[in-house]
This record gives structure tokens, C-alpha cells and sequence, in this order.
């Protein structure tokens, strides 16, 4: 593991943002993820969200889970949104109508959110350059209105709209690489992040907020209601995402690629691991797990290689 | 900008009397007949003329989401659109309406396709009419470029927070070259001070918008729209009656033109008003007991006025530019109709359509409508509506 600037509990920020008394499903690794987002943001951030179960479950009227300003708009506009935010507080402070002070600008979206409904705001805020941070919580699938599958719902998983079935696999097509694409806009940070590596994810949240321009941080966020696992073995699966290199945790810093994070032999696991104490992914063959491997082996060794070359 | 009167393109003078308002965000997508609005105030964000963030968004969608981000914090905020453009932002513009951000669109209405037409009538903004925006329709470019500075005041005062659109006839409007007298910066300044907004996005107050309602809130938080547009009525008075102190150009949510001794009045909505007067002008020549009504303020609606401007006339002739299919007739009578419903003195109402996708209404369009009119209502038949000039 890269070395990170907070490696021990004990040096967390121990102020939450995100209070408590929310109504994320038990084992909910989203809720986690925002907790530990806003614990490397602290106070002086403005956060703008998507539609879906984090705006729900955070934001019922007249409660609310947030402690940084925050705000929820629509579905597919985040991203918009807080680069609206981004310009409005950059040209009062310019011209003297508000004190100046150093702001993370941060939207925030599902997966839905930021690969389908969201994808053209996301990729024209990003475009423009503003000073700000997106991030996606990917969950892989809409699991707010009941788990049917998204562009980011992986190979083989079975969801309500994409149920697996005699003539189907489930999920028939690949997970869109919204990390790819989003380093393809030549923006300066660029990050995949998983809060079963919290300190890993703590150190690339600090980074996006100290890179000037846009930043985008994709982090799985394990959901046991969707992904048919028990409450309790959230931060497992994340774990065995990573070490199956199913999602590896890495960061393009300019065009860049380095890993952050290489499972050891030791640590290294086969994808039928992560797979296979999965509801989404129990209908799924030995040959179609040997081709889910062969897939996933492929595009680490592409990874490993972009991050040695450069 | 010192006190000057000048010919000026419609569009030229809304980004003027934008750059005066001194505005800090304008997030726009072009679109036909809004585009010169948009252009000229790149230019004059670029040539440094006026400090603000120009946006230049991927898409409508994105203009009204990038406004209501810099609305939420407090930011003075314009945007321009037409036609497909309000069609795509429409979700985002509802909702600007019900989080009570303040902002500002010239909305050069368009017609909506299909099929693709680029010319004007109110289809786009009837589509949006029950959004819970302050509606202003003005008829030249005087009234528009006034209307800049007074829809500023109006949404930004504390008692109203609302969004606001100034309604402009594209093309017949936005492209006419007319003299506009331009007030000086000092007059605007005092007019509308910087705006200062309560529970702004902040870190030093963290809010939370846009919270999630269920059903045990929702009816009231539309109760709540409902009266803070119903409340905004009074404020858009003073703003307006400020105006007039300070330029001696008043406006009122009705005018009327010839219309206190009239027996029947034409009612009509934007441009059409100045084509209306002068064709009034000609038939009180020939003896006709005709006036004009005018609709300047569109929501909230102004029921009394309304009332007290038509209640013992004996017909109206009303002139709509959309049609709601399978409905009862245009949108504005429809309204008035229901306005006017089982009122002691109430004129019969007779409804055309006319000038659909910039199709033109001449004088003698008008003359035509305001004589037939008058024979259906005297002939008892006023149901539905004409299609004005549809060929055979």
C-alpha cells in the first residue's frame, strides 16, 4: 500500500459532517463513504447531490443528516449544480461581495447519477475546467428504486431489469469506465477509491480538494441490499473487490496512471471469491466466471502497465 | 453608463441592462432567437466591461442547473432561452421556482416543435405556466430593457424570492432595432443595490436545500409555493411603482388603451399590444367603441385588475399564441374565461389564435379579428376558438 498521510485511526478527523441518525440501509458502504469524504473535506465545503438513496435517506423533510451546506436539485444535474455554486461564489469573491476563503466545491451522484442521467452535465462541468470535485458512489445499480441495472452494473450480475434468466446472463454488457472517461477530459486528478480502504480513500479525497480544477473520484460503495450479501460483510466485499482486482484503486494525476494499492501474492484472490458469496452473481457458471477472470486479468495487466510505463 | 438614448437591437440592450444589473453569473446554451443576447454578453463579460462568470454550459439543462447552484449562493444570476431549450431545462425550471431561488431569464419565446420552427409564439411558455415563475411580458424594447432592472428587484426581494421571466416576442422583438433610453448606472445602483442573500450556501451556515418530502409534508410545501407567489403580487407593485419614481416609466400588471369608454376590448399578450392600439386608433376613427387590453403580468395573475378593467364591457376578443389541444381554447382565455365565470357584468369572450410560429398578424389581421370577433360574440358564439388565417 502506497504510504498515506493519516494511517492510523487515532489521526482521522474526529468532527462528522455526516451526523448520525440517517436512514441508510444497515451495512449501507455509501453512507460510510460519504462519512469519510466529509471527514477529509472538513467544514468549509459546499456539497451538491443527485437524486437518489443518499439524498433520501440523509435529507427528509424537516431533517437533516448534513452539517456542510448542502444541496439536492434533481437527478442528473449535480455536477452542474456545484459548478454553479463554484461560479457564483468565485465571482462575488473576485468582485467583493463575499469574503475570500478557500472552498471545496463537491457533487455527488450515484452510479445512475453519473454514467447515465448525469453523464453529459458531469462531462461538460468537468470540461469547463471549474475548481471542483465530483465524486460517484457506485453501487452498481439503481438501488434506490430497487435495484435495475445502470451502465455501471458489471458482467454477469443479475438485477430487476437486467434479471438473469434462461436466455440471460443478467447484466449482458461490460461496466462503463467512467474513470477512463473522466481522465480522458484531461482534468488534473482522476481516482478510484473504496472506504474498505478508508485511509487510502481519506488521502486521494485531501488530494482532489488541494488540486486546483475539476477532480473525479469513483468509489465503490459496497450494497448489501442489492448485492444480495449480509449487512455485516460490507467492508469485506469491498476488500475482496480490490484483492480480486475486480475494482483496483488507483489515481491518473495528469494523465498518470499509478496504482495505489497492489494486492501482494499473498493477498492476490481469483475473482470466484468476490463473486461467488454474491446474490447478484449466484446464478453464474464456472465458465462464465472463468471468463469474468480472464476479463478482469486483462484490464489489471493493461492498468499495471499504464502505471509502470509512466 | 451615463443617462443616453440610443437604436439599439432588442438582444443588445436586455446584455446591457444585464452588465448594469451587475450580475455575477450567466450560464446560457445557445438557441435561436436568443442567441444575440447570449453573444453580446460573452462579449461583454470578455472584454471585461462586466465582472461575472459566463457559463457556457453543455446544455439548457444545465444553464437553469448551473443557475440555481449560483443562486443558492446568493449569486445575482441571468439566463436566456427559447422554444426546446425551456422544454429541456423545464424540470430544472420548476424546480428553481419551488427552492425560492432568485434569478432572472429573458425568454425569447419560440415556438415549440414539431415540427422545427424557430419563429415566435407562447407555445414554450404556456408549457411552463404553472412553474411558480413571476411572468412579465413586455411589449418593446423600452419595456424590455426597464424590465431587466425590475425583474431583478422583484426576485430577489426577501419577501418574494422567486424566480423571474421577462417575456419577449422572438424575432418580432429581439431582433428590431428600436431607440431604447438607457438609465445611468448610478440610477440602477440605487434601484438595485447588491443583492444579499439570507441562508445562502455558506460554510459559516450550513443549510440544507431541497430536502426530500414525504407525504405527510409535500401538500404543505406547495401551500407554501402557493402563497409565496399569491404574496409576491404587492412587492411586484412596488417594484414597479419604484421604477416609475425614479424614470417616470410606470407599468401595470393590465393596461388598457381607449378602453374606459370602450363597449368591447381586444385582449392581447406581448408584442401584438402596439400592432392592436394603432388598429384600435383607426376604427375609433370609423366609430367603433373598441379599446385594448393588455396582460403585462401573466403569473401571478392579476384577477382584480382584470376584473375592474372588463367587468361591464360587453365582449372581449381575446388574442392567444398556443393552442392547448383538446382543451377549450387558447391559454389566456381559457384563463380569462374562468376568470370572468357567473361575475355580475362579465363580457362574453371570444377566442382566437392567431400568429402561430411568427406567421404574421398585419393591421389588417387585426382589424379583421377585432370585427369578426365582435359579430360572433353578438351572434352568442363564443365556445372553443378560431384558428386565425389557417388556409383551407
Amino acid at each position: 500500500m502506497a504510504k498515506t498521510s493519516v494511517s492510523s485511526p487515532k489521526n482521522v478527523e474526529r468532527a462528522e459532517y455526516f451526523a448520525p441518525g440517517h436512514r441508510a440501509c444497515q451495512g449501507c458502504a455509501e453512507a460510510l463513504a460519504v462519512r469519510l469524504v466529509l471527514k477529509a473535506l472538513g467544514k468549509d465545503t459546499i456539497v451538491a447531490m443527485a437524486t437518489g438513496c443518499m439524498e433520501i435517506i440523509s435529507s427528509p423533510l424537516p431533517l437533516t443528516s448534513w452539517r456542510v451546506p448542502w444541496i439536492h436539485n434533481a437527478f442528473e444535474n449535480p455536477a452542474a449544480v456545484i459548478s454553479g455554486c463554484e461560479a457564483g461564489m468565485k465571482a462575488m469573491m473576485r468582485k467583493g461581495k463575499l469574503p475570500a476563503k478557500k472552498i471545496n466545491f463537491v457533487g455527488m451522484g450515484g452510479d445512475g447519477a453519473t454514467a447515465d442521467i448525469g453523464f453529459g452535465p458531469l462531462s461538460g462541468a468537468l470540461e469547463r475546467g471549474h475548481d471542483m470535485i465530483y465524486i460517484c458512489y457506485d453501487n452498481e445499480a439503481y438501488m434506490n428504486t430497487g435495484i435495475q441495472r445502470s451502465s455501471s452494473t458489471p458482467y454477469g450480475a443479475s438485477t430487476t431489469t437486467s434479471p438473469a434468466g434462461k436466455k440471460s446472463i443478467g447484466q449482458h454488457t461490460q461496466k462503463k469506465n467512467m474513470v477512463e472517461i473522466c481522465a480522458a477530459h484531461g482534468i488534473p486528478y482522476v481516482a478510484t477509491a473504496c472506504p474498505s480502504f478508508p485511509f487510502d480513500l481519506l488521502e486521494k479525497v485531501k488530494k482532489a480538494s488541494e488540486t486546483p480544477g475539476p477532480a473525479y473520484i469513483h468509489i465503490l460503495s459496497v450494497c448489501p441490499t442489492g448485492w444480495r450479501i449480509q449487512p455485516a460483510d460490507a467492508i469485506k466485499y469491498g476488500r475482496l473487490a480490490v484483492n480480486s482486482c475486480v475494482f483496483p484503486l488507483y489515481e491518473v494525476v495528469d494523465g498518470k496512471h499509478r496504482l495505489t494499492y497492489k494486492p501482494s501474492e499473498k493477498k492476490l484472490i481469483p475473482v470466484s471469491e468476490y463473486l461467488g458469496g454474491q446474490g447478484r452473481f449466484r446464478h453464474l457458471t464456472d465458465k462464465d466466471i472463468e471468463q469474468i477472470q480472464a476479463a478482469t486479468t486483462r484490464t489489471y495487466e493493461r492498468l499495471l502497465r499504464l502505471s509502470e510505463q509512466e | 453608463m451615463g443617462k443616453v438614448r440610443k437604436g439599439v437591437e432588442v438582444s443588445i440592450a436586455i446584455a446591457d441592462a444585464v452588465a448594469q444589473a451587475d450580475v455575477d453569473v450567466i450560464a446560457a446554451y445557445p438557441i435561436t432567437p436568443q442567441t444575440h443576447i447570449v453573444e453580446h454578453l460573452s462579449e461583454i463579460v470578455a472584454n471585461g466591461e462586466l465582472d461575472a462568470e459566463f457559463v457556457p454550459v453543455d446544455s439548457e439543462h444545465s444553464a437553469m442547473s448551473v443557475c440555481c447552484g449560483s443562486a443558492a449562493v446568493g449569486a445575482r444570476t441571468f439566463t436566456s432561452t427559447s422554444s426546446q431549450g425551456l422544454a429541456l431545462m423545464s424540470e430544472i425550471f420548476f424546480i428553481a421556482a419551488a427552492m425560492r431561488l432568485p434569478m432572472v431569464m429573458a425568454l425569447a419565446n419560440r415556438s415549440l416543435s414539431s415540427p422545427l420552427s424557430i419563429w415566435n409564439d407562447h407555445s414554450d411558455v404556456m408549457m411552463v405556466r404553472d412553474a411558480g415563475w413571476i411572468c412579465i411580458f413586455v411589449e418593446n424594447g423600452q419595456e424590455t430593457y426597464d424590465n431587466i432592472f425590475c425583474a431583478f428587484r422583484m426576485s430577489e426581494n426577501p419577501e418574494v424570492m422567486l424566480p423571474v421571466a421577462v417575456n419577449l416576442d422572438g424575432f418580432i422583438l429581439t431582433h428590431m432595432i428600436e431607440p431604447v433610453e438607457y438609465e445611468d448606472d448610478e440610477l440602477i445602483r440605487k434601484y438595485l443595490p447588491a443583492f444579499k442573500m439570507k441562508n445562502a450556501l455558506h460554510p459559516d451556515n450550513p443549510v440544507s436545500m431541497g430536502c426530500f418530502g414525504m407525504p405527510e409534508i409535500y401538500t404543505e410545501t406547495q401551500m407554501n409555493r402557493e402563497v409565496g407567489v399569491r404574496n409576491s403580487y404587492p412587492h411586484i407593485l412596488k417594484a414597479w411603482e419604484e421604477w416609475a419614481r425614479l424614470t417616470g416609466r410606470q407599468y401595470r400588471p393590465i393596461e388598457t388603451y381607449r378602453a374606459d369608454d370602450a363597449e368591447y376590448c381586444i385582449v392581447t399578450m406581448g408584442s401584438y399590444g402596439e400592432t392592436a392600439m394603432e388598429v384600435v386608433d383607426a376604427l375609433r376613427d370609423e366609430g367603433e367603441k373598441v379599446g385594448v387590453v393588455k396582460i403585462r403580468l401573466w403569473r401571478p395573475f392579476p384577477l382584480d385588475e382584470f376584473r375592474s378593467a372588463v367587468l361591464g364591457k360587453r365582449h372581449l376578443v381575446v388574442v392567444d399564441r398556443a393552442i392547448t389541444f383538446g382543451g377549450q381554447g387558447g391559454p389566456v382565455a381559457t384563463d380569462l374565461r374562468s376568470a370572468l365565470y357567473k361575475k355580475d357584468g362579465a363580457p362574453t369572450i371570444v377566442n382566437y389564435v392567431a400568429g402561430l410560429a411568427g406567421r404574421d398578424v398585419s393591421r389588417k389581421d387585426f382589424r379583421n379579428i377585432i370585427l369578426e370577433g365582435k359579430k360572433k360574440a353578438e351572434a352568442g358564439d363564443t365556445e372553443g376558438f378560431t384558428l386565425y388565417g389557417l388556409r383551407g
